[in-house]
Order: C-alpha cells, then structure tokens, then sequence
C-alpha cells in the first residue's frame, strides 16, 4: 500500500466479507470486520479466528462461510490461544519451505470474548509475542444471547441482566477501559477507533495493525441497533456522536508512544450521543438528571486525562 | 468433494464434509438475505457522484464498484438497512418503503 489513503482505491478491492451473512440488518458488525479485512494488501492471504458471537454465528454457518479467507471458529474463551497456534504452526511450516507468500493472523471477538471471558488468553497471547491482531469489536453487551451486560457494557446503560425498574437504574459499574490494560502489555501497537466518514481513521490503523510485526490489538465501537436501540439506519451518525462527545476516543499508542488521533471541533455533551439510544432512556427522565451529571463527568475525566497522555 | 451449493437438509451425513469443515471462499454469496428487506434503497445513478462513501458503511457488502465507479445495489444481499441512504452526501439513494421484489 502506498501511504497515502484512498477510499476509491480501497473499495475497488473485492471484499473479504461476503453479502449472505445474517448479521441484523444494519449491524456496525459486519461494517467493521469488513473495513478491517480492506487493510489486507490484496495479494496477501489471511486466517481469521472468531470467538463465538454474533458476527461467528453468522458469517459462518455450515455450510455458508462469508470469509474470502481461511477461517477457524474458537470457543469463546481462547480465540487469541487458537490464533497464536496457527501463527506457530505457520512459523513452522515456513522454516522448512512448505509454504509460500505472506499470511496474516487476526483474531475477531465481541466484547464480551474479549474484555470477560477470553481475557486471560488475549493476555497471554500477547505478552508471548505472537505475530497477530486482535480486534475486539465492542458492542457493549453480550448480545448474541441477548443483550446481556458486560464489563464493557457503559455505566448505567439498561441491558437484560441490569433492567430499568423500581429496584434498579441500568448498569450500576463502570465500563472496564480495555484498551488502556493492552497498552500496559507494552506491544508494539494499540487503537481505538470507529467506522467513521470515509474510513481513513479505521483503515489506516488496521493496515498498521496488520502490518507491525509482533502482537498488535484494536478496540473498534461496532454499534449495534437491537442491544443499543437506536434506528438502524443512523450507523454514522452514532459512531460520529460517540466520538465528539469524547465518548469513544479515537488514539493509538505505537511502540509506547500515545497520539491523539482525533480532537472534536466543538466536544458535545454526553447527552447528544446518548439520546438516541433507548438503552439510556430512563436517564432523562425527570430527578434523573444526577446521571447524566455523573457520565458528564467522568467523560471529562477520561479525556483531561488522555490529552495529558498524548500530549495534546 | 461434495460442494456447498449441493449440501441442504436433506443431505446424509456420510455426504457431508469431514470436521463441518468448508473448502470454497465466500459460500454464504449464494444465500439470499434480500427477503428480509421491509425497505428497500433505489439507486439514481445521475445523481451519484461515486464518492465511494457509502460503500464501506454497508454491513452487507451490497454496494458493487467496479472501474471507479459505484454500481447498482445488490438486491440478493441488501437488507434495507437504510445506512448508505444517511451517508450519501447527494441525492442518489433514496429509500422505498416495502421489499421490492429481490433477484
Ligand atoms: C463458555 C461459553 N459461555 C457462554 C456461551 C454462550 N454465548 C454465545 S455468544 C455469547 C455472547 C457473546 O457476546 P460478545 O462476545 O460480546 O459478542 P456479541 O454477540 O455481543 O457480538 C454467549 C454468552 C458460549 N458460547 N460459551
Ligand atoms: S444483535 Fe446486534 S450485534 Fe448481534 S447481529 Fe444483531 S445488530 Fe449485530
Ligand atoms: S440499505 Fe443497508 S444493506 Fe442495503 S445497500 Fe444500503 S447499507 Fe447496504
Ligand atoms: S455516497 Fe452517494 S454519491 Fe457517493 S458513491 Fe454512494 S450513492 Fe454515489
Ligand atoms: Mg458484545
């Protein structure tokens, strides 16, 4: 790839996630796997590890598979074991010559794959030095069994195991900051980003993703219409409204050095993103305002903190 | 080797692959998830100014480029999500309502 980006360029390379999926209609799911797949330089081949979730239970359905690319179904728990296997077992093979070209290893799992259960194996995968990607998409639920919380799930956001009723508000912890533990594994790249506008932001950080060698882990925000509640058709809108209300971070840290990759114009209030969305409904309801205050706040915090660490 | 497109229901398991395992990329192309469209886009291709900015935002692959320029919809495959319609910055996308008739 050349370094400059070219959206026109990107899109004309056939996709590497098929249409005939069963994603829901509208899923930022399918949206994120298939901007990260675009990174491949495409005479390159790939394995694709996926944690039980719902993008596994749907991109791969016996026997329908929406992978241009190889692809392994992992338990739950060790997706970035099953993916640190395969990238052994490759190493391998190339020292005696049984294979050629260029074969990249990335892992998908949802959040609740990724910042609960199949944690200790990310954990380990990593620090063992593997060259692989692990992407996360973060949709803040369990929702393949539906829309159960996770450690990822956003204070006070209502799911099915944290309901809005006489005895309870929505979640009562805070969302676990998952990107910020894989930077403390001191691995040559980590990112957070978004599907966003003409995708340069997402794009560019999977290339380098991909390409760094050594283990390299992306956080991306995979919005998703049932579990959130929102209108299907309004993805960017979403995802925009995450990260100018500093929400959703857009930052990478490469080799230990943390940049910014995006400031907003004008920051918005926590408000505007999480209006739209039915899992924080109840927050505006009258006496409930202390919430909002509460999400306002440690927003604040998060960011004052960020902008020290990237020196922005 | 028997192929996907010759696996159903009705297929004895001694036919099957061994492992569940699939040998051919891409299968799920042959799997209509166009009937599941409640609302359907309709491209005005005098309009398109092929930006390309709806292309990467389809969860479902379902926007064909080919030489530069953005083709009409692949009705097979859409689901009449509604999201290329929002992100279009002309008017070339606009949404009907109801599942007009897929190929
Ligand atoms: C060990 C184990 N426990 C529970 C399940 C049931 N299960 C399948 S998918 C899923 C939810 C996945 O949530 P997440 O990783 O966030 O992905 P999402 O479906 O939200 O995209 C659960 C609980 C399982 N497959 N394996
Ligand atoms: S439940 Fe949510 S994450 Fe799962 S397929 Fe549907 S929209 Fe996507
Ligand atoms: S309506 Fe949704 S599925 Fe259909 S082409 Fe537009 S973005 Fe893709
Ligand atoms: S966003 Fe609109 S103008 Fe741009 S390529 Fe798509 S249909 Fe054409
Ligand atoms: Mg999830």
């Amino acid at each position: 790839m050349s370094k400059i980006y070219n959206l026109k360029r990107e899109v004309e390379k056939p996709p590497r996630l098929t249409g005939g999926h069963r994603l829901c209609a509208g899923c930022g799911a399918g949206v994120v796997v298939s901007g990260v797949l675009r990174a491949l330089n495409q005479e390159d081949r790939a394995v694709v590890v996926n944690a039980t979730s719902c993008l596994e239970v749907s991109t791969f359905m016996y026997p329908y598979t929406a992978y241009m690319d190889s692809f392994i179904h992992s338990a739950f728990e060790n997706s970035a074991a099953t993916c640190s296997g395969v990238e052994a077992a490759y190493n391998a093979l190339k020292r005696r010559g049984k294979v050629d070209g260029t074969v990249k290893f990335i892992t998908f799992a949802g959040d609740g794959g990724t910042y609960d259960i199949g944690f200790q194996s990310l954990s380990g995968a990593m620090e063992r030095g593997h060259d692989m990607v692990y992407v996360c998409y973060d949709n803040e639920a369990y929702m393949n069994t539906g829309i159960q919380r996770s450690s990822s799930t956003p204070l006070f956001a209502r799911t099915t195991t944290t309901p809005v009723g006489s005895a309870g508000q929505g979640k009562k912890q805070n969302k676990k900051d998952l990107t910020e533990i894989l930077v403390a594994h001191n691995i040559p790249y980590v990112a957070q980003t978004a599907p966003l506008g003409n995708f340069k932001d997402l794009h560019t950080k999977s290339h380098k993703a991909i390409y760094t060698e050594g283990p390299c882990f992306l956080n991306i925000l995979s919005p998703c219409p049932r579990g959130w509640d929102y209108p299907m058709a309004q993805l960017a809108q979403i995802t925009k409204l995450a990260v100018d209300t500093c929400v959703w971070p857009l930052y990478e840290v490469e080799e230990g050095i943390w940049r910014l990759s995006y400031i907003p114009k004008k920051k918005l209030p926590v408000e505007e993103f999480m209006r739209p969305q039915g899992r924080f409904r109840h927050m505006f309801q009258k006496g409930n305002e202390w919430m909002i205050e509460e999400v306002q706040k440690q927003v604040d915090q998060r960011w004052e903190s960020l902008l020290e660490k990237t020196g922005a | 080797m028997i192929n996907a497109q010759d696996i159903n229901e009705k297929t004895p398991w001694q036919d099957l692959t061994p492992g569940g395992e699939i040998y051919e990329a891409g299968t799920a192309r042959a799997f209509n998830t166009g009937v599941w469209r409640t609302n359907t886009p309709v491209f005005h291709a005098q309009a398109c100014k092929h930006c390309m900015l709806c292309v990467p935002f389809c969860p479902d692959s379902a926007i064909p480029v080919k030489d530069g320029k953005r083709l009409d919809f692949n009705y097979m495959h859409c689901k009449g999500c509604g999201i290329c319609e929002n992100v279009c910055p002309f008017p070339a996308i606009t949404m009907v309502t109801g599942g007009v008739p897929h190929d």
